[in-house]
């Protein structure tokens, strides 16, 4: 078996694993990114919308700063993210968006001068500043007081992808692709590396590292519908799960998208009800104003969302091979509207539906999006208990999102968690050195290879088809937008029953090399851990909170639920153990209303001592220069 | 819509001593709205578990899903079987490293290149105070890099090249252009003299042979040519500097190219 040696491992090569790497290769220390797929191919180059950061440089953005940026992030997190860690992404991210300009990300800039924008699909008309023009521009998102969401066109994801995939090749950050990693190697304290398989020949690779970075990205897969790319499948979640060591935090924080498409699951942007859109059902009645008459379709995410799902399972779904779904209607706006303020959404409808919006209608229906949880770590992004392991971007619990994240949010997450967390790794490998135990090395071995062995040997009777399939409907079914105790109790029973099938997966091929069959194989009883951990933390979350909808529990309860959820997977058992911990170490806001949403609030009493401001800021997380005028 | 496809396949498993290239094929009923990404998980999920193939955002932003589709390459995700005969045929792409059946070996070949044009801004990055505001740039000149920036490394225009196919070291349409995006870019600080280093040669601009077929087949409608054509003029002006009368060259060398105009 080969055996590499490296200062630090990046298992995933997307936004955040790049960018880590990039600080640690600057630092002098030789960093590798593993990736499952060429870096440029990671699901973060499918992000379209932006980066919030507090520039303020538009007009509409006119007197921002991170203080209003951590006030939505608290307020769309629901109470629930951690606002030491919420305090330093919205005071860093004006920072990393300078640093990446200077690395050659196209920005959209501002230009002066009188100009047109949308708002609620009705225009307006706004002076941009003479003082401002060439600066980052910024465009609206959801759940933000500014226009602070920087952006590249509508490919934000891939032109700052290729900045630091170039910034990679620039510092000689071994890229070694096509790899997955299968297993920590840990002798119980530290971590100190992977097991890795080669994606092109199958065979079984170690990787040696003082640290090791997981950042693979959310774990969508776990659904049948969900708007992630198909290398989503919670590989590095798994792999610290099944240390039985380290925990995942808030795994049953799950955000839907009203409008992704049948049968792909691709994205169609918000925009589109925005500008007018509207939900029709298989009777094309439009069906929305029914349940939020003031509203309608521009209800929040989430609200849209759900009421989606009560009227599909009220009968008025429209059937397909694919399963039910309801109509996006956009024929109304024109052909011009659609061919230019909507051409994504065009795009996508001719080139993957063989739809034209123009004539036809849309088929949609809610769809998985987002994992808020993850690997939890503290502030610094390092994991809980393992020493040398880090995590950051979506993979990890850092916990700025809480219970709900807002759009713009994530993409300035992956750099900016990414640049923080890459800081914190340099001063642990500056002071840290590790012992490479063999014989954790062999430990972490005989797993991965003993799984191999029985596969090939196919002497089990199920296939990992199948468990997938069944595994995605179940959480469809019964760990969706809406849940309660019954279905989610239901869900549990049935992954139960799913895991215990899943030890004895048998494999219909037998390709010599590489076999894309073993891949799904070793990957299926991992994620069903992972479905385990959701419909869990779900049914023991007897409250509303954010993306997680109780219809028995309609309140949000901070009396008793202000807090995260801790999962850990104990070897030999059939179901994860749930911890909590406090939701922030303390509250620069306190609970309050979203000022959206609605909902029942039972407040809890915070002690004295835990409304604070924290300290002051250093220099390197000042506020940006305008501010100062 | 109730056709039945037939999909043949190329199979091979190089690391498979015993295995030979060869067609298979499958047969699989259609749906409305079908694609390549839909029938290729069909045919792996239910008739051959075995099958490579290649997917990841399968929403035409990756570039992973490159392959030779009734003869022409292109992306798998967003080809819809209606657009296409009952009869499918489908093959991995040409000039890069088969791993087996449709599965190729992009991620080297593009890492390959981009180290060989140094690839990223080369300024120094050091230098950056990012308490202070952000250097400016016109939004024209950002969109017009960011049109640059889109391309996917998917690698159809490659395998549609007919210099790649004979020669192996070629650069080709996708690294020209990203070598024309920097070219275009003020953050980078090379010169002219350091692009002809990389790029003014028959690897690079000067052994193209003009057939124009990658600008064609690419998926993302990149201007492949004109960038080509930019860079090949602005080399050669260059390679017979001191020998053409430099108003001559001043003059050329203004012509049709946005990032002089920038400049200026």
């Amino acid at each position: 078996m080969q055996i590499f040696y490296t200062d630090l491992l990046c298992i995933g090569a997307g936004l955040a694993g790049e960018r880590v790497a990039v600080e640690a290769a600057k630092a002098g220390f030789n960093a590798t990114c593993l990736s499952i797929v060429p870096p440029r191919r990671s699901h973060s180059s499918a992000a379209q919308g932006g980066m919030q950061a507090a520039l303020g440089n538009c007009v509409m953005g006119e007197g921002d700063s991170p203080d209003i940026h951590f006030a939505d992030t608290v307020k769309g997190s629901d109470w629930g993210c951690d606002q030491e860690v919420a305090r330093i992404f919205a005071d860093t991210a004006p920072i990393v968006m300078r640093e990446v300009a200077h690395w050659g990300v196209p920005w959209n800039r501002v230009e002066q001068g009188p100009a047109t924008y949308y708002k609620g699909g009705k225009p307006f008309d706004a002076v941009e500043s003479k003082e401002k023009h060439g600066l980052i521009h910024a465009r609206a998102f959801g759940g933000t007081a500014k226009w602070r969401t920087c952006y590249t066109a509508d490919g934000t994801g891939r032109s700052v992808l290729n900045t630091l995939d170039s910034m990679c090749l620039r510092y000689d950050v071994n890229i070694h692709d096509r790899t997955q990693a299968e297993a920590l190697i840990h002798d119980g304290e530290n971590c100190i590396g992977a097991i890795v398989r080669c994606l092109r020949t199958g065979e079984l690779m170690a990787y040696y590292a003082t640290a090791t970075l997981i950042a693979t990205g959310g774990y969508g897969r776990i659904y049948k519908a969900t708007t992630n790319a198909v290398i989503c499948d919670g590989g590095g979640q798994i792999a610290a799960l099944d240390t039985g060591l380290v925990p995942l935090g808030n795994m049953e924080a799950i955000q839907f998208h009203p409008t992704g498409t049948v049968p792909t699951d691709i994205l169609v942007t918000e925009g589109c009800r925005g500008d007018g859109g509207t939900l029709l059902d298989v009777n094309e009645y439009r069906f929305m104003p029914d349940y939020e008459p003031e509203k309608a379709e521009l209800a929040s995410r989430d609200v849209v969302s759900r009421r989606m799902q009560e009227h599909m399972a009220k009968g008025f779904g429209v059937k397909s091979p694919y399963g039910d779904h309801l109509w996006l209607d956009i024929r109304h706006l024109g052909e011009k509207h659609i061919t230019t303020k909507l051409r994504e959404v065009y795009d996508i409808c001719t080139s993957f539906l063989g739809v034209n919006p123009i004539t036809g209608l849309i088929p949609v229906r809610p769809t998985q999006h987002y994992s808020m949880g993850g690997l939890r770590t503290n502030k610094d992004g390092a994991a809980y208990g393992l020493k040398g392991l880090f995590s950051a971007g979506e993979a990890a619990c850092w916990d700025m999102h809480g219970f709900n994240r807002l759009g713009g949010n994530s993409l300035a997450e992956t750099v900016v968690a990414g640049r923080y967390v890459g800081q914190k790794v340099v001063e642990f490998l500056q002071g840290n050195s590790v012992d490479f135990k063999q014989s954790a090395l062999r430990d972490a071995h005989m797993k991965i290879d003993g799984r191999i062995k029985f596969l090939a040997g196919n002497s089990g009777k199920e296939s990992a088809i199948v468990l997938r399939d069944e595994m995605q409907d179940i959480m469809m079914d019964y760990v969706g937008i809406f849940r309660n105790g019954k279905d989610l109790q239901t869900a549990v029973d049935k992954l139960e029953e799913l895991h215990a099938r899943s030890m004895s997966i048998g494999l219909q091929g037998n390709a010599i090399g590489f076999n894309p069959e073993i891949s799904l194989a070793l990957r299926i009883p991992g994620m069903i851990k992972l479905a385990q951990c959701t419909a869990f933390g779900a049914l023991k979350r007897t409250e509303s909170r954010g993306a997680h909808t109780r219809e028995d529990h309609p309140e949000r309860n901070d009396k008793e639920w202000l807090n995260r959820t801790l999962a850990y997977w104990k070897e030999g058992d059939s179901l994860p153990t749930l911890k909590y911990e406090d939701a922030s170490p303390y509250f620069e806001i306190p609970p309050g209303e979203r000022g959206y949403g609605g909902g029942k609030i039972l407040y809890a009493d915070i002690p004295a001592d835990k409304l604070r401001v924290p300290e002051k800021k250093s220099s390197e997380t000042a506020a940006p220069a305008e501010d100062k005028e | 819509m109730s056709r039945r496809l037939h999909i043949e396949v190329f199979r091979y498993n190089p690391l498979d001593p015993n295995s030979e290239p060869q067609m298979q094929s499958f047969y699989i009923d259609e749906y409305d709205s079908m694609t390549l990404f839909i029938a290729l998980n069909i045919i792996r999920d239910q008739h051959d578990a075995t099958l490579q193939f290649d997917f990841c955002c399968r929403a035409g932003i990756c570039g992973s899903c490159g392959m030779v589709i009734n003869g022409r390459p292109g992306l798998a995700c967003h080809t819809q079987t209606k657009d296409l005969p009952t009869h499918i045929v489908l093959h991995p792409l040409p000039v890069f490293k088969l791993i087996g059946d449709l599965s190729v070996d992009t991620g080297v070949w593009f890492r390959d290149a981009g180290t060989r044009i140094e690839a990223w801004v080369h300024n120094d990055h050091e230098a950056l105070d990012p308490t202070q505001e952000e250097a400016r740039m016109e939004n024209s000149l950002a969109n017009e890099i960011f049109e640059l920036d889109r391309c996917v490394e998917c690698g159809c225009c490659i395998a549609a090249c007919g210099t790649a196919r004979m020669r192996p070291d070629f650069l080709g349409a996708a690294a020209i252009a990203r070598v024309a995006r920097f070219y275009l870019d003020p953050r980078d600080e090379r010169n002219v003299e350091n692009y002809y280093e990389v790029i003014g040669n028959d690897q690079g601009v000067f052994g193209c042979m003009g057939l124009l077929a990658c600008e064609d087949v690419c998926p993302k409608h990149i201007p492949l040519q004109d960038q080509l054509g930019i860079m090949r003029r602005m080399l050669a002006l260059h390679s017979v500097k001191g020998i053409v009368p430099k108003s001559l060259i001043n003059k050329l060398s203004h012509k049709g190219c946005c990032h002089e105009n920038h400049q200026s």
